[in-house]
């Protein structure tokens, strides 16, 4: 499945928080709050996570389950508004591999005591790097847990 | 996404414990149908069967090369399903959820020390 491919697109996520867009910036403008939510899929080991936030500073995060795929985020950031906005791309790799390269815009707004946030990236995808048999694993799993819930249903 | 009338298809098509031996083993790369036929405890015309509704489906292709038929999965099929946009978004989502724990523990935590002074 080494077939040369590329694939555009994009999408958008929005959340709504209970705390004020201060905060919510904070979580992403500082090391120590963004490595409580940013990397911690369970079980993998994060190697290392720097960041430069400032315009035209980078952020490097590596990491995965260990002994497994390492992954790679490199992100640079274009544009910064306190609290309001910020803008960044990022490349993402998997053992060496660059697998995709994206443009996030990451919006905050008040929403009452709170805040609004609503994220959008905007991505080309390289060589189908998700490839089939991944892709009939997943498809496996969820036919496992769909027989698994029917069975429990009984 | 889950709303392309080929995905019946292809979920009738894995429903078979078979057809879903006979996709694990196309992942792993393109096969003959004897190939496919070889683990497997059933006649030559009963995998044809198989075949024809995993190609139904879009999951599989087969192409004659001389006297032999070559299987492989077509992974265009399996986009409807599960894309890598699809994938991408889910990592965030669960990101951005986890973000709304964080932020509701850090605001606990706040709250307690300054409860404390």
């Amino acid at each position: 499945m080494s077939r040369r491919s590329t694939r555009h697109d994009s999408f958008t996520i929005e959340r709504r928080y209970p705390v004020p867009p201060a905060r919510v910036f904070d979580a992403f403008a500082d090391q120590t709050k963004k490595a409580r939510w940013f990397g911690c899929v369970d079980g993998w080991e994060v190697a290392e996570h720097s960041i430069d936030f400032r315009v035209g500073g980078r952020e490097v995060w590596r990491g995965g389950p260990p002994g497994g795929t390492q992954h790679r985020n490199d992100t640079v950031y274009h544009d910064i508004v306190r609290d309001e906005r910020i803008v960044w791309s990022y490349t993402m790799q998997v053992d060496d591999r660059p697998i995709s390269v994206s443009l996030t815009t990451l919006e905050l707004g008040p929403d009452g005591a709170g805040t609004r946030l609503r994220f959008v990236e905007q991505g080309v995808y390289l060589d189908d790097y998700d490839g089939a048999a991944d892709r009939v694993r997943g498809t496996n799993d969820l036919l496992d847990s769909l027989d698994r819930a029917l069975r429990e249903e009984r | 996404m889950l709303n392309h009338p080929q995905l019946d298809l292809v979920f009738q098509a894995l429903a078979d414990p078979t057809r879903r031996d006979m996709v694990e083993r196309l992942g792993r790369g393109p096969a003959s149908v004897s190939e496919l036929a070889q683990p497997l405890d059933m006649s030559l015309p009963a995998v044809l069967q198989h075949l024809q509704v995993l190609e139904a489906s879009g999951l599989v292709s087969s192409e004659k090369t001389g006297r032999v038929r070559m299987c492989r999965i077509e992974p265009k099929a399996m986009e409807t399903a599960e894309s890598w946009f699809a994938k991408r978004r889910e990592i965030w989502e669960r990101r951005l959820d986890r973000l709304g724990e964080f932020l509701v523990e850090e605001e606990n935590e706040r709250r307690k020390t300054r409860r404390k002074r």
